[in-house]
């Protein structure tokens, strides 16, 4: 998995590429720690994510709860197969996918 | 017909050793990207869970196999850990809003909904999961 960021303002674009696993997930996890202070408009970039297991489900939920109240979040460019997972655990209604 | 079986501890670290196992026998039924990821998840969650929770005091192993019949794929996980029947629960509920989201439970509704079948059983102090995709 490859993590990139770029901030523009209170504006943190991240873009994931790779997969989002058992054994990735803690990693983005950590990153995302102390890189949400001031950000209030939050953009995940999954163009180039080609897999999702539940626990990058769980740091997706995480994140959204931290963002909630403080700002947006927006995931966008999903490809089929993560939207497929997103649909079958309801994902759809809890991100906002653009 | 296709039988395999990887006989490995139940630790974390040892998935990706699960997954190219499988995998890797997948290919040559070149099943396509979208069944292939699929399984791959299954495969995740449940041998995630067992390296979890099976074996909360002296670690143990997993024994996973798969065969492919008929056009079926059918990938067998047996543990003797604690029993835990993991269909038995009750699936998490998709429609409520973030802050009510249980962080748990989301693996194996992935299981259920992503395979045409999934059976378990307690046998001989074993437990055995079992999924099923028709992959051709």
């Amino acid at each position: 998995m490859i993590i990139n960021k770029r901030t523009e303002g209170s504006k943190l674009t991240i873009h994931i590429e790779g997969r989002l696993d058992t054994a990735t997930s803690p990693e983005l996890s950590k990153e995302l720690e102390t890189a949400l202070d001031g950000v209030t408009e939050l953009v995940f970039d999954l163009t180039l994510l080609e897999y999702i297991s539940s626990s990058g489900l769980r740091v997706l939920l995480s994140v959204q709860k931290a963002m909630n109240g403080k700002g947006t979040m927006v995931v966008k460019n999903v490809s089929e197969l993560v939207m497929e997972v997103f649909e079958i655990t309801g994902f759809v209604d809890i991100l906002t996918i653009e | 017909m296709m039988k395999a079986r990887l006989e490995i501890p139940a630790l974390r670290e040892n998935l990706s050793q699960v997954t190219a196992f499988v995998g890797e026998r997948l290919e040559e039924f070149s099943c396509g990207m979208k069944l292939q990821i699929q399984l791959e998840t299954a495969v995740e969650e449940i041998f995630i869970n067992i390296a979890s929770y099976a074996y909360p005091e002296n670690p143990g192993n997993a024994v996973v196999e798969l065969t492919c019949e008929n056009g079926t794929a059918e990938i067998t996980f047996t543990d003797q850990g604690v029993p835990f029947d993991p269909l038995s629960r009750t699936d998490p509920d998709t429609t409520l809003p973030a802050e009510a989201r249980p962080i748990g439970g989301l693996g194996i509704l992935m299981v259920k909904k992503m395979m045409d079948k999934v059976t378990y059983r307690r046998e001989n102090g074993c437990n055995i999961l079992s999924i099923q995709k028709k992959i051709q």
